[in-house]
């Protein structure tokens, strides 16, 4: 167990060096005009200016030293000012947002975060608890019926689906408005009277007791949770569903039932917590489809987290912007995988025992 | 008293054994496929699923019939009835340089062609949109798919058939490439390629490709894993044949199967994220007959969405309709090809 975990806490920095290589193997299609933007803000339009900046930087250098200054930055050869490095936190700057890319990051993050914590309730709770319904009627209409809407869910595109929600609830009825915040609610939390602990408006308004502003973060929450959620409801609740189903064949449920344990303890006490251990390895991969449908989720919600500040940069075609935010949901990736494993390890007893 | 013939006598040993008829079908394709093809045709889900997907590839086969189009040279490109901003209702009658009108519908329209299913922002006929998508759809699908299962297969087979350190290599370069949310690197990469391949099904196809092939590779090893120890590889070993044989000709037409099944039914997801692509604005020019392009044009008007639904309710329920198509067949098949779940039936 012990081992286990050391080999795979020793095997990261290896895929961390993958990772890097693989993203700088995107960056080098780029022209080194293009690639500039790793390092300075302006990039001039005329061409001396531009050889020059592509000298200073080293643009045209082997690739594996342009690789060194990329992850560690590269000295101003004038002033000995190092620039850029990717270990220092420097992403480079984005041409679609007119400043660092880590800055932009920064500024963004809290939103997604907090769309995504919040949709994490119904994915768990709504997935799994359907995933055990259906298993312990199965083969009866909730089963079906559960099934049918399992794979209707994951053939719904997140942005057709969100477009459709939309459609109704905005356009139409107007119950729930898009963006992050309404215009009075985003002028109070931009006052100097409101004290910002984490960022999350939906926290920080409680802690400044304005309960109307978290009714109108919660609001403008809803559709874009149902959205990013509803694709992973549909998985978390096949996997519970096939997994308890394996669980109730085990010979101890067969025993539990047969010494006269009453049918609901059977399954909530015997069945359950075993069924859900194999739930715990989807967990990586809903990380990611969550770093993946907030792309989807912000930008037709006009939510302003990470993932719309993504989009936008790929559609006008700003790389290094993009390459900053894929290296960013690809560290999240990868640590969020080592958490489940460990975590996995830990929880089965016939893993945790080797 | 005639003397019984050999054959009679032994009669005497034979009992009735549970028969089983085989038909010619099982016959010609082989107990696991007719297996497999058995338990798609006998389920109701997967043969909704079958029907879906036929009616896509019969939109997309007479797509130049159901929507003749103006520009024959490229016909991907939607013809355009003025230049317009303010989407058109169903209905309306096509006003300027309208295309031929389909012969089969002639004699239900006598005042001309008109959009069927409305115009986007920019007067593209979202009908002919519809009806073309579905070609790029099932283009797009197969080219993916296909390319993908090629990498795959070749890493994949490599990995399992030598394993040792050759493996380790090859595993964990895959598991790389799997560090990604899937989609936002697909967008790195599509973004990346767009200046070198332009506009157009290219950037994102190889974008699409670069990072979906993982999956394949790692299916398709595992089985090799477990097939290279078995008897007939020995055989063959012991024969005197070079690996490349015993890979190709004996390995990998037995591990084949699973991988080459599951992946085709993976081609509703690959257009979906194809078709999210050319929604962000990375994928195909504006105007291509691709349906994430056509619900692209929904986003300018979020506000009056209810108004203008048709922009998002056809391509959005083509869309639907195709990727549900594969997914049904896809789950019944994923079932029947369980191992844990054979014999007992669909669960």
């Amino acid at each position: 167990m012990t081992q286990y975990i050391i080999r795979r806490i020793l095997i990261l920095p290896l895929t961390l060096f993958g990772v890097t290589i693989l993203i700088f193997a995107m960056l080098s299609f780029l022209s080194p005009e293009e690639r500039s933007a790793l390092y300075v803000r302006d990039i001039p339009h005329n061409k001396a200016a531009m050889d020059g900046i592509i000298k200073r930087y080293g643009l045209r250098d082997p690739i594996y030293v342009q690789y060194w200054h990329w992850i560690a930055g590269r000295p101003d050869p004038v002033t000995g000012k190092i620039n850029g490095g990717i270990a220092r936190g420097d992403l480079g700057y984005s041409r679609y947002a007119g400043q660092p890319v880590s800055d932009l990051i920064k500024r963004r993050f809290p939103a997604t975060v907090e769309l995504s914590l919040w949709s994490l309730f119904p994915i768990i709770g709504i997935g799994i608890w359907l995933g055990i319904l259906a298993a312990v009627n199965h083969n009866k209409l909730i089963d079906q019926v559960a099934r049918v809407f399992s794979i209707i869910g994951y053939s719904f595109p997140t942005f057709v689906f969100g477009l459709m929600l939309l459609m109704v609830f905005y356009a139409k009825l107007r119950w729930f408005p898009s963006g992050r915040l309404s215009d009075w609610a985003d002028a109070i939390v931009s006052a100097k009277t409101f004290t910002s602990y984490t960022s999350l408006i939906t926290i920080d308004s409680l802690l400044n007791g304005r309960f109307d502003v978290f009714l109108d973060a919660i609001r403008h929450l809803v559709l874009p949770i149902v959205t990013l959620s509803y694709v992973s409801w549909a998985v978390f609740l096949r996997v519970t569903r096939s997994s308890m189903l394996e669980t109730l064949r085990q010979d101890y449920v067969t025993t539990a039932r047969a010494k006269g344990v009453k049918e609901k303890d059977v399954i909530n006490k015997h069945a359950r917590p075993n069924a859900l251990i194999p739930v715990a390895t989807i967990g990586g991969l809903q990380v990611a489809a969550l770093l993946g449908g907030v792309v989807f989720t912000e930008t037709i919600f006009n939510f302003p987290g990470i993932g719309s500040a993504a989009a936008s940069a790929a559609g006008q075609l700003d790389v290094v912007t993009v390459m900053g935010f894929t290296l960013m949901t690809g560290l999240i990736l990868i640590i969020a995988n080592l958490i489940v494993d460990v975590m996995y390890a830990f929880l089965d007893p016939r893993v945790r025992l080797q | 008293m005639t003397e019984q013939s050999p054959v009679a006598s032994l009669q005497v040993f034979t009992f009735d054994l549970p028969q089983r008829n085989i038909t010619w079908l099982e016959r010609a394709i082989g107990p696991e496929f007719y297996r497999i093809f058995r338990g798609v045709i006998t389920n109701p889900l997967s043969i909704t699923g079958t029907a879906l997907i036929l009616f896509w590839i019969v939109i997309a086969g007479l797509a130049p019939v159901l929507a003749p189009p103006l520009n024959t040279v490229n016909p991907y490109m939607i013809p355009r009835d003025g230049f317009g901003t303010t989407p058109k209702v169903p209905g309306t009658t096509w006003a300027i340089r309208p295309p031929a009108m389909p012969t089969i519908l002639q004699p239900f329209m006598p005042k001309g062609w008109v959009h069927i299913m409305g115009t986007a922002s920019g007067q593209w006929d979202i009908f002919y949109g519809v009806v073309w998508g579905a070609r790029t759809a099932i283009k797009v699908g197969v080219i993916i798919e296909g390319l993908c299962l090629l990498i795959g297969i070749l890493i994949g087979s490599l990995a399992g058939f030598y394993s040792g350190w050759l493996d380790e290599v090859l595993m964990r370069i895959t598991e790389i490439f799997m560090a990604f949310p899937f989609i936002l690197a697909a967008l790195t990469m599509s973004a990346v390629l767009t200046p070198t391949f332009g506009r157009g099904i290219w950037a994102p196809t190889i974008a699409l490709v670069t990072f979906g092939w993982m999956g394949y590779a790692r299916l398709i090893r595992g089985d090799i894993l477990s097939l290279r120890e078995r008897d007939f590889v020995m055989a063959a070993r012991v024969v005197g044949a070079k690996d490349s044989r015993i890979l190709f000709r004996h390995i990998i037409p037995n591990a084949i199967y699973p991988t080459l099944v599951l992946a085709s039914m993976d081609i509703g997801t690959v257009v979906i994220s194809f078709a999210a692509l050319s929604f962000l604005g990375i994928g195909t020019e504006v105007g291509y007959a691709d349906w994430g392009q056509l619900l692209s044009f929904a986003r300018n008007w979020i506000p009056n969405l209810f108004t203008y639904w048709y922009i998002v309710v056809y391509p959005g329920l083509a869309l639907i309709l195709f990727v549900l198509g594969w997914n049904l067949v896809g789950d019944a098949l994923r079932d029947i090809m369980d191992p844990r779940m054979r014999g007992r039936g669909s669960e």
